[in-house]
This record gives C-alpha cells, sequence and structure tokens, in this order.
C-alpha cells in the first residue's frame, strides 16, 4: 500500500524505458507509426474493392494544371481577376437601381418631415444624416458583396484555396512565415477580424503573431467596396466592357500589392522581432467536391452578406447622424467638419489626401465602410451639390472637391494599407492577449500607409504629374 | 476492508464530470456525452451539423473547426452533447489540434466516441480510428462520403470491417442525411444501453510487443487501469512522449484526491 501518486513511479519506468528506446535499430516510436500503417494497408486492401480507378483520375488532371508551377500562378491571377470583374461589372446595375430608390424614398421622408412640422435639425440628423449615409452604405455595399462572397464561397467549397495554399507555400517559406498563412490571408478577403481568428490554425506561436499583424494587408469586404467604388468611379465612365475590365485589373493589381506587402511585412517581422526558422506544413489536398447550392447561397448571402451588412449599418447610422451635426454646428463661419478638415489637410496633402478623407477614414475606424458614405457626406454638407440621381455623379462630387488621379490611387493605398478596423483590433487583442502586439498591428500599418503614400504623392508632386 | 468497486466508478463518473468541465463542457442532469473525432475535411462537422441542426461552419479546407464544438439533440427521449473535436490525422500529439483530442478521449469519459472516416481514403483515415480503439472500447465508426465513395466505384465490404475492428460501423453521406439514423440508433445502444464492444487492437511487429510484454507487468503495478489502458500507456512511453506522461500523472494524481476526499467511515483505502 502506499499514498504516494503514481507520477513518481510512473516517471521512473518512463526513464527505465530509455534503455528500451535505445536499444533497438531503428526508433521504436517509428516502429509503432509504421507497425499501424502497415496494420490499416492491409485492412483496407482487404474491406475495399477499387473496381475501376481509371474513373476518378480526371481530379488528378486538373491538379496537375492547378498546381503546376507553370499554370499554377497565371490561374489564380485569372480566377482573382475574374471573380474581381463579375463583381464589378455586376454590381454597377444593381447599384443604381438601388440608389435610385432608396434615395426617392428619401423625397418622401422628407416630406413626411414637413408635413409633421418636425425641426429642421432632426430632419438633418435622421433624414440628411443617418438615412442618406445608410442609403449610400446598402446601395455600395450590397451588390458587390452579393456578387463577391457566392463565388468565394464557391471557390472554397471547391476545394480551390488549399490549392492556393499550396502554390502559395513557397513564397511564405521565402518570408520565413507558415504556408498556412495563406489560408488566413484568404480568410481576411472576407473579413479581417475572422481571418486573425483563423490563425489558430497555425501551430508556431512565432507563425501565428506574422499571420496576426499581416492579415490587414489583404482587403476585406468593408474596403473592397471602398476600392471598387473608387475605381468605378474613375476608370468607368460608362458601362463599358473594356472599363469594367480595366477597373478588375486595377483591383486585382491593389489585391496583389497587399499580398506583396503582406510577404515583405512577414519577411522583415521574421528578421527582426520575430526571429525564426519557418516550419513545414503537412497540407491535405482536399478532393474536389460540388458546392451545394443551398450551403454555398446560406452560408454567403445569410452568414456573411447580410452579417457584414448589418454590421455596416448598425455602425453607419450613428456615424451619419454625428458628421451630419459636424457639418451644420458652426464655429464662427466654418462648420466643425470643415475645420476638422482644415487641421488634417497639411498632413494629408503630404499623401497626396485632402482634410476630408483623412477625418473619413478616422471616423471609419468602427466600420471601414463608412468611409466612402463619410466622405461624400462630408463633401455634400459643405459643397454646392446637394441632391444627385446616380453613382456616376458622385465622379461630380469628387472633381468638385479637387480629386485628380493621384487623390483616387492614394486614396485606395490608403484604403489597402491603413490601420485595421475596430473589430479587427479587438480580435487582435483578444488572440494575443497583449496590448503590446495589437498595438504593433496598429502601427506597422499605419507607418505604413502613411510612407506609401507620403512617397507616391511627393514623387508626383515633384515630377509635376499631379 | 477495500473501497468496494461501485464507489470507484463513482469516484469516476464524478472525476469525469470536472474533467468535462476542465474541457468546458457542461451536462444537464441527465445528458451523454458523445465525442467526435476524425481526419481533417472528412465531413465531421457536416455530421455535426446535421445531428445537432446548428451551422457550425462548414467548408472544404482542412483545419478551419479550431475550437471545440458543442451541440446537443434529443434521440427517443434521450439528450445527448456532442463534442466537435479539431480535426486530427493521429492521436500522437505532433500538434495542439491532436492533444486536446486525446486528452478529451482518454480524459473526458465521453459515453461513446464517434469516429468520422472519409470513405474514399479508408486506409489513411483507418489509423485515426485504431488509435481511438486503443484508448476507448466505446467507438463507433461512422465512414462518411459513401455517396463519393460510390461515384469514385469503391465498394466497401462494411462487415468484413465491422467483424475485423470489432466495433459499430455506420455508412454515412451526412450531406443528403443518409444513415444518420442509423448513427444514432448506435450511439444510443452503446451510451444508452451500454452495450460493449470488443475493439481488436492494432498487433505491433516482434519487437514492439516485446517491449510492451516488458513494460506491462511494471505499470499493473501502479493500478492505473481505470485511468488509462496499460498497453496504450506503454506505446506512449515507447514513444517516449513526456509530455503525455506527465498529463496523466497529473490526471492520476487528481484522482486520488476525489477518491481520498470522500472516504466512507471506517473504510481503508488501497492505491
Amino acid at each position: 500500500m502506499s499514498t504516494l501518486t503514481p507520477i513518481d513511479p510512473l516517471l521512473k519506468i518512463y526513464s527505465d524505458t530509455e534503455s528500451i528506446r535505445l536499444s533497438s535499430g531503428t526508433p521504436l516510436a517509428d516502429r509503432v507509426v509504421t507497425d499501424i500503417f502497415a496494420y490499416t494497408e492491409k485492412l483496407a486492401k482487404q474491406v475495399v474493392l477499387r473496381e475501376d480507378t481509371v474513373q476518378c483520375s480526371w481530379k488528378d488532371k486538373i491538379d496537375k494544371i492547378v498546381i503546376s508551377r507553370v499554370f499554377g500562378y497565371p490561374l489564380m491571377l485569372l480566377l482573382l481577376g475574374t471573380v474581381f470583374w463579375l463583381t464589378i461589372a455586376g454590381a454597377n446595375v444593381p447599384s443604381e437601381m438601388i440608389a435610385s430608390v432608396l434615395f426617392a424614398f428619401q423625397d418622401v421622408l422628407t416630406q413626411w418631415f414637413q408635413l409633421a412640422q418636425a425641426p429642421a435639425w432632426l430632419h438633418g440628423v435622421l433624414v440628411l444624416g443617418m438615412y442618406r449615409t445608410l442609403a449610400w452604405v446598402t446601395a455600395v455595399m450590397l451588390p458587390p458583396m452579393a456578387i463577391f462572397f457566392p463565388l468565394f464561397t464557391i471557390l472554397e467549397d471547391l476545394g480551390y484555396l488549399p490549392r492556393v495554399a499550396f502554390n502559395l507555400d513557397n513564397m511564405f517559406k521565402k518570408a520565413h512565415a507558415c504556408g498556412k498563412q495563406c489560408l488566413t490571408m484568404c480568410m481576411g478577403f472576407g473579413c479581417n477580424a475572422a481571418g486573425i481568428v483563423s490563425a489558430r490554425i497555425i501551430d508556431s506561436p512565432r507563425e501565428r503573431l506574422i499571420a496576426i499583424l499581416t492579415n490587414n494587408f489583404v482587403p476585406c469586404n468593408g474596403r473592397f467596396p471602398t476600392l471598387i467604388a473608387i475605381t468605378s468611379i474613375f476608370m468607368t465612365s460608362a458601362l463599358a466592357f473594356s472599363q469594367s475590365l480595366l477597373a478588375a485589373g486595377m483591383i486585382t493589381l491593389l489585391v496583389l500589392l497587399g499580398v506583396a506587402v503582406t510577404f515583405a511585412v512577414s519577411w522583415t517581422l521574421s528578421k527582426t522581432i520575430l526571429k525564426g526558422e519557418p516550419s513545414s506544413l503537412v497540407l491535405e489536398l482536399p478532393p474536389y467536391r460540388r458546392p451545394k447550392f443551398g450551403a454555398v447561397f446560406y452560408r454567403s448571402l445569410i452568414d456573411r452578406t447580410i452579417f457584414v451588412l448589418r454590421r455596416a449599418l448598425v455602425v453607419a447610422a450613428p456615424a451619419g447622424g454625428l458628421t451630419w451635426i459636424l457639418a451644420n454646428v458652426y464655429i464662427g463661419d466654418v462648420s466643425v467638419i470643415a475645420y476638422i478638415a482644415s487641421v488634417l489637410d497639411p498632413l494629408a496633402k503630404a499623401i497626396g489626401l485632402d482634410g476630408f478623407i483623412l477625418m473619413a477614414f478616422i471616423l471609419g475606424l468602427p466600420a471601414n465602410e463608412i468611409v466612402i458614405p463619410i466622405l461624400l457626406m462630408s463633401y455634400l454638407a459643405t459643397g454646392q451639390l446637394t441632391e444627385f440621381g446616380s453613382l456616376f455623379e458622385l465622379k461630380k462630387v469628387l472633381l468638385a472637391n479637387g480629386w485628380t488621379w493621384l487623390t483616387a490611387f492614394n486614396t485606395m493605398l490608403f484604403a489597402l494599407l491603413h490601420w485595421p478596423c475596430a473589430t479587427t483590433l479587438l480580435s487582435m487583442y483578444k488572440e494575443t492577449g497583449s496590448k503590446r502586439w495589437t498595438f504593433m498591428g496598429f502601427i506597422i500599418p499605419t507607418a505604413l500607409a502613411f510612407t506609401v503614400c507620403f512617397i507616391i504623392a511627393q514623387t508626383a508632386y515633384l515630377l509635376g504629374l499631379a | 476492508m477495500e473501497l468496494k468497486i461501485g464507489d470507484r466508478s463513482n469516484a469516476l463518473k464524478d472525476h469525469g464530470r470536472v474533467m468535462r468541465e476542465h474541457f468546458g463542457i457542461r451536462t444537464t442532469g441527465e445528458q451523454y456525452v458523445i465525442a467526435l473525432a476524425g481526419n481533417p475535411n472528412v465531413g465531421k462537422s457536416t455530421v455535426f451539423n446535421a445531428l445537432t441542426g446548428l451551422h457550425q461552419h462548414t467548408g472544404n479546407w482542412p483545419g478551419k473547426t479550431v475550437d471545440n464544438a458543442q451541440g446537443t439533440y434529443t434521440y427517443r427521449n434521450k439528450s445527448f452533447l456532442l463534442v466537435d473535436l479539431p480535426g486530427t490525422y493521429s492521436l500522437l500529439a505532433h500538434s495542439v489540434e491532436e492533444e486536446i483530442a486525446r486528452d478529451f478521449i482518454c480524459f473526458g469519459h465521453p459515453d461513446a466516441t464517434i469516429v468520422v472516416l472519409d470513405a474514399t481514403s479508408l486506409e489513411r483515415n483507418l489509423n485515426l480510428a485504431l488509435q481511438v480503439m486503443e484508448i476507448s472500447s466505446k467507438v463507433i465508426v461512422c465512414v462518411n462520403l459513401i455517396d463519393e465513395a460510390r461515384k469514385k466505384k469503391l465498394s466497401i465490404n462494411f462487415i468484413e470491417l465491422q467483424k475485423e475492428l470489432g466495433v459499430p460501423i455506420v455508412p454515412t453521406a451526412a450531406r443528403n442525411g443518409e444513415g444518420l439514423q442509423e448513427l444514432q440508433n448506435a450511439v444510443y445502444t452503446m451510451a444508452v444501453e451500454k452495450k460493449k464492444t470488443r475493439p481488436k487492437q492494432v498487433v505491433y511487429s516482434e519487437e514492439v510487443e516485446r517491449a510492451i510484454c516488458t513494460l506491462l507487468p511494471k505499470l499493473e503495478k501502479l493500478d492505473l487501469a481505470r485511468v488509462v489502458n496499460p498497453k496504450w500507456l506503454a506505446l506512449r512511453l515507447l514513444d517516449s512522449d513526456i509530455s503525455f506522461i506527465e498529463t496523466i500523472g497529473r490526471y492520476a494524481a487528481t484522482q486520488n484526491q476525489k477518491i481520498v476526499a470522500m472516504p466512507q467511515q471506517g473504510s481503508k483505502i488501497t492505491l
């Protein structure tokens, strides 16, 4: 009888086993695994009858192309470009339709307020502030998301994502990061916060941190509308095929730039504050499976589109109201918004933006979706244009406020590179449990966005291009 | 006086509850805990969703289930708590996922463990099933994706497989709801009716079996049989899996405290 806990005798036996482990030629641990494999092989042979092996080989043939050295990258680019093109080309018409319906309803609302003899400020905050922002967010965001998400979900369900990870594994290895980071990056296209949570699949803490800190460099669906809106406005004056192709090319380039920045930052991090060797990745390429229509529909439209839209609307309503108040409260003869913009203007001009754009990005911290609506709100509230019928007239608004190609380009760059939204920062804090790393997650993109935009703007100014 | 068997199993039951709570699992009264294990990307989450009616995210890429998802379902007026373990290829604990899955099957005392296999690559998938069967005898093997196997013109002799493994085999195509009724039935039989199985064990090569034989008598002296299958423990010793040895020690220690903490009047505890 003993009252000892068995831990000590067990550890003693453990050290006794050392001699057994060492006595054999091949390590016994390996033998154990080999034996299990041999056993399962025998078992599988016994119970599985393969009638025809030629039948399923077309999938292998597809894989020869999809993950080949020659066609792998071009095919990825082509798919990425196609998804963006379908999104841009398809979103224009419904966007305009939604906009015209919602803005027509704004007039109805205004009439009701007049009938009820509501005070002008109430009408301003509720209709011109909140409602109009909600209308913009819906018109600008809903159609691209309703196209992009199903396409993305189909690729996910087909089993294409792990192939992308396979293709990019080598690149990540060169950046001293984990190949699984590719999957977290892909999730980031949907939502950076989700991308950061999905970084849990990476075992090494060092590589997980790298994945978390760089996830922000792929544009999430909150920023896609910003990019798509600006490209469509500046590159497509009509619904011409070639124009939308150009816009899709532009977005693809921007995304590639984001991926390139991901590699560059990952590499820099693993050479400086997160030193280490990349761990190897065992990735199973799942079979191609035909996506289930119902599942794709449910997940892309309910789980993703509606979820994201609701989140955007929840943030957009108060932000719209606040913006309207800021634009209509005057200090002396300057509205608060114009005052803030003028304070930010010198800094913003140095990086090729203007004060209003920078302010919209700052106010957009809760959710990136509202950057463009806030920007338009503040332009419209202070400018001469107060009404417009179609999204193409947005271009007039922007041009009237002194936008050039440089403003458009740098706004897109800034949107791609700048600080993560509040939700993403919160996820970073939850996942890392560290204020320091969350701060790094904020400061790295911020510094990068300012630096890149500054260099481009100054070069353009210097060469007299803008 | 020796502690009665009944008391011991009570303590064990109580301990199972503590461990389940350790895994973040709370059962309400009469609820059976069912673990769901399987390789990544075999449709484990689909089986989970089909049984529980939840919308746990499914996607065609390995590793997307990062948390232990839990859901409940009712079958023949009994409530079952289904725990979706992370997808793993083995239980040899080379990663966090494997450790979570292994510890839960080993110490969480699920009333049954469903191992989901991909019918189209049985050979590789059987690996995990055999490893789970080394730990627990309450194993149900669910051969999923039989619709795909049919498409690939694979035919599987399930009767033979069941005979070879010695545990219930249920073929399913969870996406279409095929075989789920049978799966629920098998779970019921095992968890509620406590029907025993006779899982066949892997036969290792002579060298390994000999090493096991030298270790077994020593391990049996430690009286850990109620905690963990001695043969499996011997294998882990041969693996030089020190982290697991420590876990066992910790677990056994807490369990002893548990038993010591509620001795009956005048009873002597033999450990």
